[in-house]
């Protein structure tokens, strides 16, 4: 038993952006735990006030690269709700395809090169030995068909030039959307045993967890009432209404407690929340893995993730090959004062932007919650309770746990510190 | 001999680094055997920042902490390239640069807490920048042209 010890992770490694950590324990007690991100401020709140109601979807896809599509589509549904654009059925096929294409490069990139490390016991998937080597390749080919996916839909993984408000400026080419079915369909089986390395995985921690996801009737992440696991259901609109924001002094984000108490958002929530809406193929195939939910453990957003890139293949391969993509008449506008508020869920979990539009259609005021800043508190929180307890084992045992602990909540920090408001007490 | 390579990346929103990883989707097996990371947070823990060929670098300079390290990857660098519009112009990374002195009034509690500099600079403001690969994200093709320049500068192909 360590009475009295401290552990201190400057710049977390394999999670997306920056963050360090500081834990101290006395008397053999966890005194403190703060998790600190230190991505430096772009301020988008303030940057983006003045934009044109056109152009401000391009400049807050900036504030993440890897879910840029979840910004700018998240962004440009406030603002069609602002204006009352109704997009068409094509659009809306469209900006699913374009959403699933990013769930599969973003969820495989944190599962392969970010976690599989700690599964096979390795710092990193530059590491990897023979008998791993074919993990590498499969993480490589996953995320291809998931950048590709993108590509065909928006003209490029990483904010995407296509996708405007209302409307795509060009549709997907037809010999390459066959290239597309084909390579997803190849690494379906890729997939399928990433669902099971998860699932056999040993990690494991447990703990009363509140659940937070918008339910979409397809599970395609854009469209649909959210849902908490005390049964809770909220219109999009009034989402802001249950988040309570906490000013954490010593971090460059702000933290969100729903209705009053810590939370989570993400892969896990949506799957505990909403799992019998995934696709026929995906609940037939992985019906073994499916009966882990409802589930408490935070590893199995890892599990949640592997079955969520199936998902997203089973679904864009029907509807890639069900429909016929045709140019539509572009989209009027009528350009008023107005306020919207657009909700999907990003890859990390329910992101919240609300936009204020002045008669000219420029931007007065933009609010937005993400995911990571909405795990934040409970983040916190099991890590003190892991600290707790395994205080008889080694330090670097306890670091390594909750390295691992916080990957498995995947935390993105370059969007968590796009900055609200000041309000420093 | 392989190419010692860091990847280093400042304020931004890391999508350069994204696209450095969806390049290594079809040339992972090759830069395995011509690329030493030596310093790559996203993918690795351990990592040193020693006797680096090439530093590869992305995201503009915003704090005085940054400021210090960008020197610091500088001097242990013999190449250093900037990747993507943030390093290599300060864009879109350095809006406030362009604020109203209301809206930096606002902002300024949190500039003073977390040691920010008055401007939000791009890498050649500070130090010395071999070569540049524009773009938001940074170009693809580009990227790799300067990568192979280097892979050959250091005779490793």
């Amino acid at each position: 038993m360590h009475e009295d010890f401290e552990i201190s992770i400057e710049g977390l490694s394999k999670i997306e952006g920056h963050a360090s950590l500081d834990v101290k324990v006395r008397r053999g007690k966890v005194e403190n735990v703060k998790l600190k991100i230190s991505e430096s401020k772009r301020f988008y709140t303030q940057a983006i006030r003045g934009k044109t109601f056109q152009s401000v979807p391009q400049v807050v896809s900036r504030i993440c690269g890897t879910c840029s599509i979840a910004h700018l589509t998240c962004c440009t549904e406030a603002v069609e709700k602002a204006l009352n654009i109704e997009p068409s059925e094509q659009t809306a096929l469209l900006r699913k395809l374009m959403t699933y294409g990013m769930m599969i490069r973003d969820h495989a990139m944190h599962l392969y090169l970010f976690c599989l490390p700690d599964v096979f016991g390795k710092d990193s998937v530059l590491d990897f030995d023979e008998r791993q080597h074919e993990f590498v390749h499969h993480a490589f080919e996953v995320k291809k068909a998931g950048n590709d996916l993108s590509k065909l839909i928006g003209g490029r993984a990483i904010h995407p030039p296509y996708a405007q408000v209302g409307q795509f400026s060009h549709l997907p080419d037809k010999e390459e959307t066959k290239d597309v079915i084909k390579e997803l369909k190849i690494v379906r089986s890729n997939v399928f045993e990433l669902v099971r390395i998860f699932y056999d995985c040993p990690f494991s921690f447990r703990k009363k967890t509140r659940f937070v996801a918008l339910t979409t009737p397809d599970f395609s992440f854009l469209e649909g009432v959210i849902k908490s696991s005390q049964k809770t259901i909220i219109p999009e609109e009034h989402y802001w209404e249950h988040l309570h924001r906490v000013i954490i002094p010593y971090s460059q984000a702000a933290g969100y407690q729903f209705e009053g108490k810590d939370f989570m958002v993400g892969a896990l929530a949506r799957m505990n929340l909403n799992r019998e809406k995934l696709h026929k193929e995906t609940k037939r195939d992985l019906a073994k893995y499916l009966r882990m939910f409802p589930s408490e453990d935070i590893y199995h957003n890892n599990l949640a993730q592997a079955i969520e890139i199936m998902h997203c293949i089973d679904h864009s391969i029907e509807i890639l090959e069900s429909s016929d993509f045709k140019k539509e008449p572009d989209k009027k506008v009528k350009i008023k004062e107005g306020k919207g508020v657009g909700v999907i869920e990003a890859p990390r979990g329910t992101l919240y932007y609300a936009i204020d539009l002045d008669k000219d259609g420029k931007i007065l005021y933009g609010n937005l919650v993400i995911p990571t800043a909405q795990n934040q508190i409970k983040m916190e929180n099991d890590i003190r309770t892991l600290v707790s307890r395994n205080l008889d084992k080694d330090k670097n045992f306890i670091q390594y746990e909750i390295e691992k602990l916080i990957r498995a909540f995947d935390p993105c920090m370059t969007c968590a510190t796009h900055f609200l408001k000041v309000n420093w007490v | 001999m392989k190419l010692k390579v860091g990847l280093f990346s400042f304020t931004s929103d890391e999508g350069c680094s994204m696209i450095f990883l969806e390049l290594m989707n079809n040339h992972f097996f090759d830069w395995e055997k011509l690329i030493d990371f030596k310093y790559f947070k996203l993918l690795k823990s351990k990592g040193e920042i020693k006797d680096l060929d090439v530093a590869f670098v992305e995201g503009a300079i915003s704090t005085f902490k940054e400021e210090k390290r960008l020197k610091e990857i500088r001097k242990n660098s013999k190449k250093l390239v900037a990747i993507g519009s943030c390093a290599v112009n300060g864009s879109p990374s350095n809006q406030r640069n362009f604020f109203s002195d209301d809206t930096k009034k606002e902002i300024k509690m949190v500039m003073d807490n977390f040691g920010h500099r008055d401007k939000v600079s791009a890498l050649n403001e500070i130090v010395k920048v071999d070569d540049n690969v524009p773009g938001c994200p940074m170009e693809e093709d580009n990227f790799l042209e300067v990568l192979n320049k280097y892979l050959k500068e250091f005779k490793v192909i």
